[in-house]
């Protein structure tokens, strides 16, 4: 069952953050904008440089290469990013199940990216990074570009994929309502500091 | 055949040319008439003292010399390649990347040249030396340019996209990869289309010197062939050196786009 660990986790906007998330467990951070929400999530995923360390399970970040660990702690930004013509191109297995569960017609794999509304590229890009099989998910408000009924589909299908393949999450999100359906803890950043709710 | 050489007042003819556009533009109020007084002028001092420098050089012979000749002109190449950038690596990596690359592959491929295919006796004589790595130098120059200004331009404007392809995982060497490659297409090319165009669109410069300075054409030719041949390596090799070492230092050991490794664009 695999655990994320901070340890000491810092930069130059946040105090070392000690935290650990269970498996199947998410927790929620949320913070006025620029407080460091998004730059804690790119330390743990080692996409910038930062002071601290962090585990999953028993393996430490440092032991293994930075692309082996960002691809089991992986990252969606709020704002995803396609390179490819098409949306197949950037999937590495097809996830037929996930996007029928999202609300896409079966053949939207073979979409072309340059068509494709926010709303839509942010669920794509959550289906994509699920695609790696990652073992710890990071999510930087995973529906910042939905209405409400979308989100609720997305948040019901994140939380049974979270519950179904035990994975650790931080949630970044500023939606209290949202936070109180989906987290089982809550922290807010206030002055630089992680303070739990 | 001898080669017919050309007195002072037969370049003033040339000149007296060059002297009429002047006026021609001048009179039809064109203002180009300055610009092109002050170019012509420079051509002629520029290549007047070169003209001094080679004379030495030649008269002496002395590999030092030619070694110091050659260090400068790799220098004045390698800022030349710096400031053609608009999105610099910082920390003199800018200069060194572009010079080490062209030190590499220039240097490299000229002194095969001399000491296995052409072969003058010492190896070093300035008569083959210089020419051919001028020629060299600055068709190397031209790619490493190109293709280190491509890079480091689409890294800055695609860095979002670099980044996004890092948290799915993906190596630095895969998530920089397309723009790798556009980088290195962007430096070969102009030496691609030079030989695509070689002899029908165009009469390369060197052999028409050659031919008119009283070489047969067959022995120009291949001299041309030779030439086009080893700028296309030098160049290759420098485009490639240079597109490794500048897409290496994008990243750190963790693999980390270190964008902040890039200079803002100057105006």
């Amino acid at each position: 069952m695999p655990q994320l660990q901070l340890r000491g986790l810092g930069n130059a906007l946040l105090e070392a953050v000690d935290l650990t998330v269970g498996p199947g467990r998410v927790v929620c951070v949320s913070g006025p904008s620029g407080s460091g929400k998004s730059r804690l999530l790119r330390a743990i995923a080692d996409l910038e440089p930062h002071e601290g360390a962090v585990c999953l399970d028993e393996t430490d970040r440092s032991s293994l290469p930075a692309h082996v660990w960002r691809a089991r702690v992986m990252l969606v930004p709020a704002e995803s990013q396609w390179w490819g013509e098409t949306v197949s191109e950037h999937f590495v297995q097809p996830m037929p199940q996930a996007l029928k569960a999202l609300g896409f017609e079966p053949d939207a794999a073979s979409w072309m990216v340059s068509r494709l509304s926010s709303g839509e590229k942010q669920r794509l890009a959550l289906i994509r990074a699920l695609a790696c099989e990652p073992q710890a998910l990071l999510l930087d408000e995973p529906t910042a570009n939905l209405d409400d009924a979308g989100s609720r589909t997305v948040e019901d299908w994140l939380l049974a994929e979270v519950r179904r393949r035990s994975l650790p999450v931080l949630w970044v999100a500023h939606d209290s309502a949202q936070i109180k359906r989906v987290g089982d803890r809550h922290f807010h950043i206030r002055a630089g500091r992680l303070e739990s709710t | 055949m001898d080669v017919i050489d050309l007195s002072w007042w037969q370049l003033g003819l040339a000149a007296l040319m060059v002297v009429v556009l002047a006026a021609c533009t001048w009179a039809a109020r064109l203002n180009v008439a300055t610009p092109l007084l002050i170019a012509a002028t420079r051509t002629v001092i520029q290549l007047a003292l070169i003209g001094l420098v080679l004379e030495a050089l030649f008269a002496v012979g002395a590999l030092g010399w030619i070694s110091l000749m050659a260090l400068v002109m790799l220098l004045v190449a390698g800022r030349e390649v710096m400031a053609r950038q608009k999105h610099r690596l910082t920390g003199g990596w800018a200069f060194g990347v572009g010079t080490l690359s062209m030190f590499i592959s220039a240097f490299s491929v000229t002194i095969l040249t001399l000491v296995v295919i052409i072969g003058p006796e010492p190896w070093y004589t300035p008569q083959y030396a210089i020419p051919l790595l001028g020629m060299m130098l600055g068709n190397t120059m031209t790619g490493v340019a190109l293709s280190l200004d491509r890079l480091t331009e689409t890294v800055w404007r695609q860095r979002a996209v670099i980044e996004n392809r890092l948290m799915l995982g993906q190596p630095w060497q895969v998530a920089i990869g397309d723009i790798r490659r556009e980088a290195m297409r962007s430096g070969m090319m102009p030496m691609v289309n030079a030989m695509a165009a070689a002899g029908i669109v165009s009469l390369p410069g060197m052999m028409t010197g050659q031919i008119l300075a009283g070489s047969p054409p067959n022995v120009a030719v291949k001299y041309q062939i030779l030439i086009m041949f080893t700028i296309t390596v030098g160049t290759g090799f420098g485009a490639f050196a240079a597109v490794m070492a500048g897409s290496r230092r994008l990243f750190d050991d963790r693999e980390r786009l270190r964008i902040d490794r890039l200079s803002a664009a100057r105006n």
